[in-house]
Formats: structure tokens, sequence, C-alpha cells
């Protein structure tokens, strides 16, 4: 089976067969999109929530919003039909603790709210999502079926 | 906005020293902590590509141990101090004298000691040099996949540039070797102005 990994600020579309997996998902948030019909996978590890907020953005795949889009037109161009793509949000956990808690240290929420919002706008369904807490993820997408394996070091393996 | 690249070489000298004499005091420090001799490294500095961070640490799902701190007053930022598991049990065998199989209360406390005084040796010789008041915070502390740890630091630097600060210190103690890992991360105007404090811009 192909394996094709996923680097932080990256993504990759890839038609069935084959796995996309991303490593060691902290605060940055994975959103894994499939289209069903056409079996075209696409996986993204998106750092920042918005391209908008930072001058130094050419790297597409960094934020949440422009990688949403980029990553939907690179399925397209694998022959996904847009409409039927649908999306599960894994990571923006926080890794530290602080007390007085800036805007800074709570990027993983604020990546996920992001990947809602942008997904929401392109109307596409979210049918599953693991964000939140304080660990790290690995997950696997499978291009076959379209589900999601997230491994973790001490709260499990699950798919979703 | 001058551009936060750190290819110039002057610059790179400095932060340099800046690391050999903050990893001096840290050792000092530790040295006296633990009544022993410790020896140390010329600590490695290097720019890097925030891809390429979590290679180095032996990959993104590797456990590591990360000891993050930020710093206020006149530079804005955070440091990381980060330890693979095996410099970890080495670390926490110099201090507690006994074998750690499993991270309990204790060795995470001692852990993040450790992390506070490496990070505030380095940020005070940081602020000796650049004449800059720099405080840093209590240490908060994470044991998990380098990836994962790594991204806070990462998602810090995004902001400003692809590439960070990183600091290698190799010490040791009888038989036991501990490698350090850190992570210089000042926002885009307190390094312009650490650079302004310590003559090189």
């Amino acid at each position: 089976m192909k394996i094709v990994k996923v680097r932080m600020a990256d993504l990759k579309a890839i038609k069935a067969p084959g796995i996309l997996t991303t490593l060691g998902l902290g605060s940055c948030v994975g959103i894994a999109l499939y289209e069903k019909v056409n079996k075209v996978a696409g996986l993204a590890h998106a750092m920042l929530p918005s391209s908008k907020e930072i001058t130094n953005n050419e790297n597409k795949a960094k934020f949440v919003d422009t990688a949403i889009e980029l990553l939907v037109e690179k399925m397209v161009k694998k022959g996904a039909i847009e409409r039927y793509i649908v999306a599960k949000v894994v990571g923006g956990s926080q890794m530290f603790t602080f007390n007085t808690m800036n805007n800074v240290l709570k990027i993983g929420e604020r990546n996920v709210m992001a990947t809602k919002m942008k997904l929401k706008e392109m109307g596409i369904e979210i049918i599953s999502e693991d964000t939140g807490g304080n660990y790290g993820r690995t997950i696997e997408l499978d291009s076959q079926n379209g589900s999601l394996l997230v491994k973790t070091i001490g709260h499990g393996t699950k798919i979703i | 906005m001058a551009s936060c690249k750190f290819n110039d070489d002057i610059i790179i000298d400095v932060l340099k020293e800046i690391g050999n004499i903050g990893s001096g005091n840290a050792v000092t420090a530790l040295a006296s902590m633990l009544s022993k001799k410790v020896k140390m490294s010329v600590p490695k500095v290097r720019i890097i590509d925030f891809k390429q961070v979590p290679t180095i640490l032996g990959g993104e799902e590797e456990i590591v141990v990360g000891i993050y701190l930020y710093l206020n007053e006149d530079v804005e930022g955070n440091i990381m101090f980060v330890l693979d598991i095996k410099s970890a049990q080495n670390l926490l065998e110099m201090l507690l004298n006994k074998k750690i199989k499993e991270f309990d209360e204790i060795s995470i406390s001692a852990l993040s000691e450790v992390g506070n005084i490496v990070a505030s040796s380095y940020v005070n010789s940081l602020s000796t040099l650049t004449g800059l008041k720099i405080s840093v915070s209590i240490p908060s502390i994470a044991i998990d996949m380098a990836g994962a740890i790594l991204s806070v630091p990462a998602i810090q630097f995004g902001f400003i540039a692809d590439q960070a600060l990183f600091i290698e210190t190799v010490f040791e103690e009888g038989a036991h070797s501990v490698k350090g890992n850190l992570f210089l991360l000042p926002d885009i105007y307190s390094f312009k102005k650490m650079l302004y404090g310590l003559g090189v811009l």
C-alpha cells in the first residue's frame, strides 16, 4: 500500500489506493477531506488559522483558510466532485498550559474554529472530529474508504 | 521592518556566543545543584527550517520532553528546552540518584526545574549582553510526540519566518550524557531590539 506523508504546513491529494498520513499533530490542525464516489482523498496539516492576519503568507498549506481551498482544488484535479467532499477534523490540542493564556497559546482552539468556519463557508460537511485535549496525534486517511485512524501516546487509538 | 532571516554570519556568531555563555551558566548552576563536576561541549547553534526540526529529534513520533517558558518585558517571545527520553532519564538519574523508568510527579517537577534553570541562564546572558530587561515565566512541561510538542514553537515562528534558532548543548556527569536542545523564539520586534542591543544591527 502506498503511504504518502504530509508534513507540517503541507497538503496532498491522492486517488485510491493509498494512505495519506501526518505525524505528531499538536496545536496544528489536520483536515482530512474525502470524496467517496471517485475515491479521492486529501489531507492538510495547517499551522495557523488565517492567511489574512500575516504578511508572510506565501505557503498556502500553512493556513487553514488557504489550505482548504487549495486542497479541494487539488482533489478536483484528481477527479473528485466538489459537492460530494466531506471532512474529518483532528488536532488543535493545547500542549502547554499557563495561568495567563494569550491568543498565541490558544492557537489549537483557534485553528479548529477557523477550520469549521471555512468548511461551512465552502459547504463541506464535517462528519467526525477528534480535537482539543493536551496531547499529540498521528493520523492515517485511507483513500479506499475514507476511514481515519487516530493514534496517540497514552490516549488510545481510534478510527473516526 | 527588516526581514527576519538569520543568514548573517555576524548575527549567528553573536547568538552562538550567547548560547555559549548561557549554556556555561546553566551547567555551572546544575553542577552546584548536584555538587558534582559537569562537563559541557561547545554548543552547536543552527538556523533551521522548521520542517526539519522534528527530524533532528528523531522523527515526529519520537517521544520527547518539552519545557516551555515565555518571555516578557523588553523582549517578548518564548523559549523551549527539549530533551529526548534517554537524556531526560540520564538527567533524572544525576539529580535523583536512582534509575528512572516512568515519569512520576517528582521527576516531572525536577525536569521542569532543570528546564527553568537552563532557559533562565540563557535569558540572563542575553539580558546582560543586550542591556534589555527580560523576565521569564514559570515553566510548563509536556511529554509527547516530538511533532506535537514542536508544533508550538513552530507555530510561534510561523508568524514571522519559516526558520528557527536552535542551540544544542551536550553535557556529561560521570557516565551520564544529556543532550539538551534549546529553541529561542523572540517575536519580530523583540528580535530587532535584541540585535540592536547587541550592536549587530
